[in-house]
């Protein structure tokens, strides 16, 4: 695990310039007039968000990156005639305006308008969402992951159980300019995952609600009592990802840290299966413990 | 034609005379029934709650400026940030609009005495008040105020994860204010349904008017399921229910359907009564009448509908929520929003425009809400609200909806009032700093928000790392935050100012459209002596500037002038009735 190279949180953001950044922007405003390419643009700019770094985070990247285009036009749009409206008709005379009230065509048009730009909305709206929350039938691994106050708890096959409390630990996150020596113990309790393949959670909660939200990846879901989450995570590269409990849950929210580990997958396997001896070994000890004390 | 029409009842005069010499002093002040002064003690203990939660806002700020802040304790914030929401959201926002203004406006704009129910309006501002003084309450009681967030979601807000009584007083304040809106409500609906002058129909209520009647119809929709999950959350506490808690067999997502069932509508409770008070003033700076007044209406009642419809967009990430339907309804309110901006440039277009404060106010209202209105479209995706659920991108964008609505607006409505209720003017240069500071302060503070939202950084944390390079743009928001906080100190020397040295306004001081400014400045006990014939939505526009009436049958073709079917002065009476 030590051997994993940390990324950088904001991947895809940190390595470009400023000056590439604006010129992707300019770009991205050339390209609203072509709908075909914001469907296939992987170089819309990305507006400060996370290019996604699952397949499901990078969907909806896509979806962001559009509708911040259209969202900058109709700004400069509304906003321009407002602007255009205080600077051109600030009052010159005492003269009493035309009183006029209704221009009906123009009415139906300002209502026609936006109903269309909504429903294209829409429409890629439902279809990322539904990328985003499909499930396959086969993923590579399933992982339940309970959250609590506070820290979470992840179950792998194997009866693999890892606990990490992250108000335990003094410096979870580094709190006091990281002290803490290897990445992974500034992050809070880490989520092991293979790369490039899919990963299935089962998400809940054992007492108030939290988030299980994952910037990198766009996304994030409440950990529940009485509601369980199901949702497929594909993180594509290798890398840690920080993450963090993003829904208030008492007194020590501020510090609910935790991290997504994603390894190549024949790390994976050699991990889990080191976990799952570890997990046999000591619960074969703990039966025995229990015949011992049982036969005392 | 200036001839005016008497009250319908002219001996009534002497029954006038006899009311005020009715108790004067503490002791009017604490048996008024008169809709000017309840309004004025709501608009008061607004403000005192606004600027109690203001002051929180800043420490809250003061404490993100540094990563790793030990300014305030994590409790401490937790409680300051959850009372800070509930102040602003519970008990100003609203009270300042439905109690404070609509109390005072809404009797003078439709030519009504008082209110229907003056008894039950009292009694609706001293449950407010003593609601407002149980919440606060919470800061004295052991373990400080309550700290579960303005939302109060179970299981969190349950008793034994939020033991103390301060939980509690927060739940009794929520109620009594509950049930002071709903009060409120009925008095708004009964008065505008029958206490309207002659002449006054439907549709020649001003905006204000018609955006409160469609608020209280909201409130008696919203305001009821708020108290009754209050109620449920306090058997939760006290009465061994579990009705909010799976120990039990309940379910901790209902207590978030029931809160949104309210807390969706309520936004726009929030939302509808400032437009109104927006829709009032921008025709008056631009000497013309409201453009597409009927579709302001529609657009009005539209949004009210689709309110009741999207509350469950605050839940999508709960994963039980039927995304494509709450996604839907949330992006159509984006149709009837739209209508409304564009009624409000089409308003201003080929107008006069003056930029009093009030105007101004209005202005900055229209920039804020554009874009709190359009991070609002975004967010009612539901793959883009994953993205940034419960992080700074949705602090952002709320505050910028809401400080849009009740703080650009509001304090566009308290500007503009303002003379008429003193009789004498505000400082316009005063006025005008206020104006600019807020608006460098708003736009400093809250564009960082979002761009802290993108990057990470989750809503309600007490700290933050040092290394995820959040701190700049945290210190940019304090900064703009403390110079909103400046700004307000103008708005505060100016109501001394003109209290000392009063510079008399006169009744009609805007050349305004609406009936209160035919009323004396303060109005009489009862408002009016004398009413003004009423044959459109701007009855004094039309007694003050008879030959300029408006056009209503279109743009195209008509003559230039008003009076486009009007044979003479003589048939003023008719044209209104077309009207």
């Amino acid at each position: 695990m030590a051997s994993v190279v940390a990324v950088s949180p904001r991947d895809g953001e940190s390595s470009s310039t400023v000056a590439s950044r604006w010129r992707r922007r300019a770009f991205g405003l050339v390209a609203v007039t072509a709908l075909p390419v914001i469907l296939g643009g992987c170089q819309l700019p990305t507006f400060y968000g996370y290019r996604g770094s699952t397949k499901q985070g990078h969907d909806e990247s896509l979806l962001w990156s559009g509708t911040m285009i259209a969202s900058i036009v109709v700004l400069a749009l509304v906003g321009g005639l407002i602007t255009w409206s205080i600077i051109r008709y600030r009052k010159k005379s005492d003269e009493i305006p035309r009183q006029f009230q209704y221009h009906i065509p123009i009415e139906i048009t300002y209502i026609i308008v936006p109903v269309v730009m909504v429903l294209i909305l829409f429409g890629f709206t439902v279809y990322t969402e539904n990328q985003v929350d499909a499930v396959t039938p086969t993923p590579a691994v399933k992982v339940h992951v309970t959250a609590f106050q506070w820290g979470w708890k992840y179950q792998y096959p194997g009866k693999v159980t890892v606990t990490g409390v992250t108000t335990e630990d003094p410096d979870p996150i580094g709190l006091n300019g990281g002290q803490c020596a290897p990445a992974v113990d500034c992050l809070g309790p880490g989520l092991v995952v293979p790369a490039g393949q899919t990963t299935r959670i089962t998400l809940d909660s054992q007492d108030v609600i939290h988030g299980f939200y994952v910037p990198a990846f766009n996304f994030s879901r409440y950990a529940q009592p009485g509601v369980t989450n199901v949702f497929d995570l594909t993180v594509e590269h290798a890398g840690i990802y920080r993450a963090q409990c993003t829904q208030l849950c008492g007194l020590y929210h501020s510090l609910m840290f935790f991290h997504v580990v994603a390894l190549p997958p024949n790390q994976f396997r050699a991990w889990l299966s080191s976990q799952q001896h570890l997990a046999q070994a000591a619960s074969t000890v703990s039966s025995s413990n229990s015949t011992t004390k049982a036969a005392a | 034609m200036t001839v005016l029409a008497d009250r319908p009842v002219a001996h009534e005069h002497e029954h006038e005379h006899e009311h005020h010499e009715g108790p004067t002093g503490l002791l009017k002040w604490l048996t008024s029934t008169d809709h000017k002064l309840i309004g004025m003690n709501y608009m008061v203990t607004s403000l005192v709650m606004f600027f109690l939660a203001g002051l929180m806002a800043l420490a809250l700020r003061a404490q993100l400026a540094t990563p790793n802040s030990s300014l305030l304790s994590f409790q401490a914030y937790n409680a300051l940030f959850t009372m800070h929401g509930s102040l602003m959201l519970y008990l100003f926002a609203g009270p300042f609009a439905f109690g404070g203004l609509a109390n005072y406006i809404l009797p003078l704009q439709i030519g009504a005495p008082d209110m229907a129910f003056p008894r039950l309006n009292a009694l609706s501002y001293w449950l407010y008040l003593s609601g407002s003084i149980t919440m606060l309450l919470g800061f004295l009681v052991a373990g400080g105020a309550a700290a579960y967030g303005w939302v109060a979601y179970a299981p969190l807000s349950l008793v034994q994860f939020a033991p103390g009584s301060a939980p509690d007083l927060w739940i009794l304040g929520i109620a009594l204010t509950g049930f002071s809106a709903i009060f409120t409500a009925v008095n708004l609906v009964t008065t505008t349904f029958y206490l309207r002058a002659p002449g006054m129909t439907m549709f020649r209520l001003p905006i204000f008017t018609w955006n409160m009647l469609v608020t209280a119809i909201l409130i008696l929709i919203a305001f009821p399921i708020l108290t009754a999950a209050m109620v449920l959350l306090f058997a939760d506490r006290h009465f061994g229910t579990h009705i909010y808690s799976t120990a039990g067999g309940g379910s901790p997502i209902l207590y978030q359907n029931l809160f949104w069932f309210f807390g969706h509508p309520e936004v726009y409770i929030l939302a509808l009564p400032y437009f109104g008070i927006v829709t009032d003033v921008i025709p008056v700076f631009s000497k013309k009448p409201l453009f597409g007044y009927k579709g302001m209406v529609f657009a009005t009642m539209a949004i009210a509908a689709l309110s009741t419809g999207v509350w469950a967009h605050h839940m999508f990430t709960t994963g039980v929520v039927l995304l494509p339907f709450f996604s839907l309804l949330s992006l159509l309110i984006a149709v009837p929003t739209g209508i409304k901006f564009f009624n409000w440039i089409g308003t201003m277009w080929r107008g006069q425009l003056t930029f009093t404060t009030p105007m101004l106010f209005c202005i900055g209202f229209l920039f804020a809400f554009l874009m709190g209105g359009l991070t609002g479209v975004m967010l009612a995706s539901p793959p883009i609200d994953f993205a940034t659920h419960d992080t700074y991108f949705v602090v952002a964008h709320f505050h910028q909806v809401l400080f849009g609505t009740a703080v650009y607006a509001g304090f566009a409505g308290l500007y503009y009032w303002y003379p008429k209720f003193y009789g004498r003017m505000y400082r316009e240069w005063m006025g005008k700093t206020h104006f600019w500071l807020l608006t460098i302060g708003f736009w400093v503070t809250f564009i960082p928000q979002y761009v802290l939202g993108l990057w990470g950084m989750p809503r309600r944390v007490a700290s933050y790392p040092a290394n995820l390079g959040w701190q700049t743009l945290n210190v940019v928001s304090t900064v703009g935050a403390f110079i909103i906080g400046i700004s307000f100190v103008f708005l505060l020397a100016n109501f001394w100012v003109s209290w000392r040295k009063p510079i008399p306004a006169g009744d009609n001081p805007w050349d305004a459209h609406t009936l209160e400014w035919f009323a004396t400045s303060p109005p009489v006990h009862h408002n009016f002596e004398k009413l003004p014939p009423i044959r459109s939505e701007r009855p004094v526009w039309d007694y003050h500037h008879p030959d300029d009436l408006t056009i209503t049958h279109g743009g195209a073709g008509a003559n230039g002038k008003g009076h486009d079917h009007l044979a003479g002065a003589a048939t003023v009476a008719d044209a209104g009735d077309k009207a």
